[in-house]
C-alpha cells in the first residue's frame, strides 16, 4: 500500500503538478449530464406536479373560507329574520292582551249598564204595575164602598137615590166625612 | 469504494510513538484523486463521478417520490418536499427577484440547491466521506450554467448595447473615473464573478474536506501511549467539525441559489 501510496503521489503530486482549480474534462462532463437530469425532471414534470396541486389547495382553502363567510353572512340574516319575527310576535301578543282587555273592559260595561237598564225596566214595570193595581183597588173599593153607602143610605133613608148628582155629593160628602175621622183616630 | 480507492494516505501501522519512523500521514492534494473505478473505452469512471450520479438519482428519486403523485392533501414525504420547496421558492427566488419575475427560475434554483446540497452532504456520509463539490469541475459546471443563463438574460433584456452598459455599470455622472470604473467592473462581472461563483463552494467543501481527513487520521495516529488523550481530543474534535460541515454544507448550497438569483435579479434590472 505504501508503494501505491508513493506511486501516486508521484503520479499526482510531482509529476503533473496536479492543480485543484483546474477542472478535468470527465468530471465537467458528468457533473453536466448528472445536473441536467435534475433539472429537466425538475423543470418538466415534478415542479409543475406540485405547484398544480399548490394551487388546488390554495383554492380549497380560499373556497373553503369564501363558503364559510357566506355560512357567516346566512347565519346573520337568518337570526335577524327570526328576530324581527319574534319581536313581531312579542308585539302581537301584547295588542291581543290589550285588545282582550279592552273588549272585556267594555263587555263589562256594557253588561253593568244593561243590567242597569233591565233593573230600571224592572223596577219602573212593577211601579207602573202598584200604581195601576192601586188605582184599581182604589176605583173598585170607590165604587163598591159608594154602593154599600148608597145602599145602607137607601135602607136607612127608605128612598131610592135615583138622581146621581145627588148620590154622589152624598157619598163623596160620606167618605170625606169618615176621611176626616180616619185622620182624627190616627 | 473502500479505504484504499482514495490516495487517503492510511496505514494501519503508522502511529506516533512507534518504531516505525512513519510521520503523520498528513491529508493533501492526493486526498482529492481517485482512481477509476471502471475504464469504458478510454473514460475513467471514478467514485466521484459516481457519487455524482448517486446525487442525481437519490434527488430525483426522493422528488418523486414527493411530487409524482402529489396530493392536495400531502402525506409525510410530500410535506417535506414541499417544506424544501417551499424554502428556496419562497426564501430565495421570491425574495430576490418577486413572484413575477422570479417563477420563471424557481425549477433552476430548486435543482440547483437540492443538487448542490447532496452533493456537500456526501462529506460526512461513512462509506462515500467525500463532498463531490470539492472537485472544482462541478462547481464550475454549475457556475457556468449560471453565467449562461445570465448572460443570456442580459442580452435579452437589454440588447447589445444594453448589455455592456449593464455589465459595465455604466453612470455618466462619474465622470472622469467612468473609464476606469466600467473596465473594473467588465472583469469583475463577466470573468471573476463566475470563478468566485465556483470557487466559494468548491474551497469551503475543499477546506471542510480536509479538515474531517486530519482530525479522523490524527485520531489514529495519535492512539498510542501518552498521546491518547490528544487522540481523544483529536476524535472530538472531528465529531464537532462533523456537526459543523453539515452547517457549511447547507449555508454553500443557499449561498450559491442566493447569488444565482442575485444575478439574475441584475440581469433582469433596469440599468441605472
Amino acid at each position: 500500500m505504501i508503494a501505491n501510496l508513493v506511486q501516486l503521489a508521484a503520479e499526482g503530486g510531482h509529476a503533473e503538478e496536479q492543480n485543484p482549480l483546474l477542472p478535468p474534462g470527465p468530471e465537467l462532463l458528468v457533473g453536466t449530464i448528472a445536473f441536467a437530469i435534475v433539472f429537466f425532471v425538475f423543470w418538466k414534470k415534478l415542479l409543475p406536479n406540485i405547484n398544480k396541486v399548490l394551487d388546488e389547495r390554495r383554492k380549497a382553502i380560499e373556497g373553503g373560507i369564501e363558503e364559510a363567510d357566506a355560512m357567516k353572512v346566512e347565519a346573520q340574516s337568518v337570526l335577524e329574520q327570526y328576530k324581527a319575527q319574534l319581536a313581531e310576535a312579542r308585539h302581537e301578543a301584547a295588542r291581543l292582551r290589550q285588545e282582550a282587555q279592552e273588549q272585556g273592559a267594555q263587555l263589562i260595561a256594557e253588561m253593568r249598564a244593561e243590567g242597569q237598564r233591565q233593573r230600571e225596566e224592572i223596577v219602573a214595570a212593577g211601579h207602573a204595575q202598584i200604581e195601576a193595581d192601586r188605582k184599581a183597588a182604589a176605583s173598585s173599593l170607590r165604587q163598591d164602598v159608594g154602593k154599600l153607602a148608597t145602599d145602607l143610605a137607601g135602607k136607612l133613608v127608605g128612598e131610592s137615590l135615583e138622581d146621581h148628582a145627588r148620590q154622589s155629593r152624598v157619598i163623596d160628602r160620606f167618605l170625606d166625612d169618615l176621611e176626616e175621622k180616619a185622620e182624627a183616630t190616627r | 469504494m473502500s479505504a484504499d480507492m482514495t490516495q487517503l494516505a492510511f496505514e494501519w501501522d503508522c502511529r506516533i510513538l512507534s518504531d516505525n519512523g512513519c510521520g503523520f500521514p498528513a491529508p493533501g492534494l492526493h486526498s482529492f484523486l481517485f482512481k477509476p473505478i471502471a475504464t469504458v473505452g478510454g473514460f475513467e469512471f471514478n467514485k466521484v463521478m459516481l457519487l455524482a450520479l448517486i446525487t442525481t438519482l437519490l434527488v430525483v428519486t426522493f422528488f418523486y417520490a414527493a411530487f409524482g403523485k402529489a396530493k392536495v392533501v400531502p402525506g409525510k414525504l410530500q410535506m417535506i418536499g414541499e417544506a424544501g420547496y417551499d424554502f428556496v421558492r419562497r426564501g430565495i427566488v421570491y425574495e430576490t427577484l418577486g413572484k413575477k419575475e422570479g417563477e420563471k427560475y424557481v425549477p433552476l434554483a430548486v435543482s440547483l440547491f437540492f443538487f448542490i446540497w447532496i452533493m456537500n452532504i456526501w462529506s460526512v456520509i461513512p462509506l462515500a466521506q467525500f463532498p463531490v463539490s470539492s472537485v472544482i469541475a462541478f462547481p464550475a459546471v454549475l457556475a457556468a450554467i449560471v453565467w449562461i443563463v445570465w448572460v443570456s438574460l442580459t442580452f435579452k433584456r437589454h440588447g447589445f448595447v444594453g448589455f455592456f452598459k449593464n455589465i459595465t455599470g455604466y453612470d455618466k455622472s462619474l465622470g472622469a473615473v467612468l473609464p476606469l470604473v466600467m473596465v473594473i467592473e467588465f472583469f469583475s462581472n463577466l470573468l471573476v464573478r463566475p470563478f468566485t461563483h465556483a470557487v466559494r463552494l468548491f474551497a469551503n467543501m475543499f477546506a471542510g474536506h480536509l479538515m474531517l481527513v486530519m482530525f479522523t487520521v490524527a485520531s489514529w495516529y495519535l492512539l498510542n501511549s501518552y498521546m491518547i488523550p490528544a487522540a481523544g481530543i483529536s476524535f472530538i474534535m472531528t465529531m464537532a467539525m462533523i456537526v459543523f460541515e453539515l452547517f457549511v454544507q447547507a449555508v454553500q448550497a443557499y449561498v450559491f441559489v442566493l447569488l444565482t438569483c442575485t444575478y439574475i435579479q441584475g440581469a433582469l434590472a433596469e440599468h441605472h
